[in-house]
């Protein structure tokens, strides 16, 4: 099974891996609200939120730099904030042309981009600790205490149960249209994009029946063990002091970071 | 690594709080109502049912298909999710499916979670949804015909809300994220369409019971179809519009009161941009032509199709 394509989980013994859940992403949501609020270029807050990010890298024992390599992920989306670059006015900094257009980047623009790269940087590595140190059961576990609706929870640990299973078929079914698509080298092979087109949709098409089918099972396997529409859990979670403390001590740091912020 | 992102999913820190907010009160307030007529309509056999779904969209994301210049074409599934399983469960379903891209592969943010689940769950189930209801009375090989258009627009509805909700937020230029958001997506909703139109062709042929008279599928209110075509209707209506004439946009947005809150707020919701290098209409006059090419090849494949399924 291909458990390992997945999981973000990384086993360790720490102090952030034995805080309570709930705890872990009510801190998280908090700091990415509190990146959101924070005025453009705030540099010294950001510079604090960052700090702290470290700190919990460091508390988790996944090691200092551990999200900071990982968190070039939401990059690509950068290229949407372009534009703000350029359409602020300002003071002119740089301007360069291509093709027939003369592009001016104004000293506005490039505040509001970096300030906007920033948070997102920030709040994708607070996001990647999160699951790497908090299993995903148990993090839907937490959700289910923060009120999210059953059904959803239940979707979602169903979909991440399944989902290992279905990848493997998935797998095999790119595995057959791999042995099924020789080539001579220098010659054109296959059809154009519709006939490929057509190939995936027929293997979408294929993997929903075998889905569907191993619902069916799934759940009359279910119904035979006792399944009466409710999951039972059998590590419950409890809020211990530490955890209203820890809690209580990373809010008031973030408001701390939002008042040297709006200084 | 087997994941591939998909390039609508907003991540953290681009969207402003408010936005973000209010896009998760629309998001919540719509599942809430999915989860009660979920509730009502089906038993506990559809938990399992809709968990393993949800597995299968997921799964099904990673079938690509090489169109050109090392890009391929993938599955985003929302509208597909909203056929066969009905439009209630396929929202619940995309639900969660975004829900686990964001928490577990950081695809989309957490807190703009709710926009994301708006832009590419619960919107493009309803607009798929609602036409190819619009057409489920209709003979069996023009259905998969229906369901690609439905797919196509879906995605497209998708992106012109993505870049309405980066607009307001002052993350985009409204003349430049519409045209650039619709065109990437006339091309990836192509993708969707024809992947969504084999497939259901596929399902049509092996398990035909699953999309008939008495399947989830069909059993959806033809309000469907209204709120399907008001969606279409108001995208048809706000592209040009946006992108042609975007004072005109700002101004329905002064009226309606978004530029009080974006003034009062510390963080300004509509920015006053000014756009010096570009002529005013040309980068909305290609978008619209190449969206426009792209709208009648889908309309002629997908014609093609059906009589070939015929034939």
């Amino acid at each position: 099974m291909h458990f390992d394509a997945f999981d973000r989980y990384h086993e360790k013994e720490s102090f952030i891996h034995h805080l309570d859940p709930r705890v872990k992403v009510v801190v998280t949501i908090v700091f990415i609200v509190s990146n959101a609020l924070l005025p453009d270029g705030a540099w010294l807050a950001f510079g604090l939120a960052w700090l702290f990010l470290l700190a919990a890298n460091a508390l988790s024992g996944l090691g200092i730099a551990y999200t900071l390599k990982r968190s070039l992920i939401a990059l690509p989306f950068a290229l949407i904030a372009v534009t703000v670059l350029f359409s602020i006015p300002g003071k002119p900094v740089a301007n360069f042309s291509i093709a027939m257009w003369d592009f001016v980047i104004t000293d506005a623009g490039l505040l509001r981009f970096v300030s906007i790269l920033i948070r997102s940087w920030l709040s994708v590595q607070i996001a990647l600790l999160l699951v790497a140190a908090t299993r995903f059961p148990d993090l839907i576990h937490a959700l289910e205490h923060l009120r999210v609706p059953a059904i959803l929870t239940t979707i979602i640990a169903f979909l991440y149960r399944y989902l290992f299973v279905l990848t493997d078929e998935v797998f095999r079914l790119l595995r057959a249209r791999e042995s099924r698509s020789a080539s001579v080298t220098g010659k054109r092979s296959g059809g154009g994009v519709f006939w490929r087109a057509n190939v995936a949709g027929n293997m979408a098409g294929q993997l929903f029946l075998r889905s569907y089918e191993r619902s069916d099972r799934i759940y009359n396997a279910m119904l035979s063990r006792g399944y009466t529409g409710h999951l039972y859990t059998l590590n419950a979670h409890e809020m211990k002091p530490s955890d209203y403390f820890v809690t209580a001590f990373v809010v008031a740091i973030i408001f701390i970071v939002q008042v040297i912020g709006r200084l | 690594m087997h994941y591939s992102p998909v390039p609508m999913h907003i991540p953290d820190g681009f969207l402003s709080l408010i936005v973000s907010i209010v896009c998760w009160a629309a998001s919540a307030a719509i599942i809430g109502l999915a989860i009660s007529k979920t509730n009502k309509a089906l038993g506990e056999k559809q938990i399992p049912l809709m968990g393993v779904m949800a597995a299968f969209i997921f799964a099904a994301q990673m079938i690509n298909f090489p169109v050109a210049g090392g890009t391929s074409g993938h599955l985003l599934g929302g509208a597909m999710a909203a056929i066969v399983l009905g439009p209630w469960a396929g929202m619940l379903v995309m639900t969660s499916v975004i829900a686990v891209q964001g928490l577990l592969f950081q695809d989309g943010g957490l807190v703009v979670m709710g926009a994301n689940i708006l832009n590419m769950g619960l919107v493009t189930a309803a607009v798929g949804y609602g036409l190819y209801r619009s057409a489920s009375t209709q003979s069996t090989t023009v259905k998969p015909g229906v369901a690609g258009v439905a797919a196509w627009l879906s995605v497209m509805t998708g992106a012109l809300l993505t870049s309405l909700e980066l607009w307001l937020s002052g993350t985009s230029q409204l003349q430049m994220v519409i045209p650039a958001m619709l065109g990437v997506h006339a091309l990836i909703g192509l993708g969707e369409a024809l992947i969504t139109v084999s497939a259901l062709a596929f399902i049509l042929r092996t398990r035909p019971d699953l999309l008939g008279a008495d399947s989830e599928s069909a059993k959806g209110s033809r309000g469907w179809v209204v709120v399907g075509a008001l969606i279409s209707l108001a995208v048809v209506l706000i592209s040009p519009l946006a992108s042609g004439d975007p004072d005109g946009l700002e101004r329905v947005a002064i009226n309606m009161g978004f530029i009080d809150t974006g003034l009062s707020a510390p963080y300004s919701i509509i920015p006053d941009y000014t756009l010096p290098f570009l002529g005013e209409t040309a980068f909305s006059t290609i978008a619209a032509g190449v969206i426009g090419v792209f709208v009648v090849g889908a309309i002629m494949m997908l014609v093609g199709r059906g009589m070939k399924a015929k034939a």
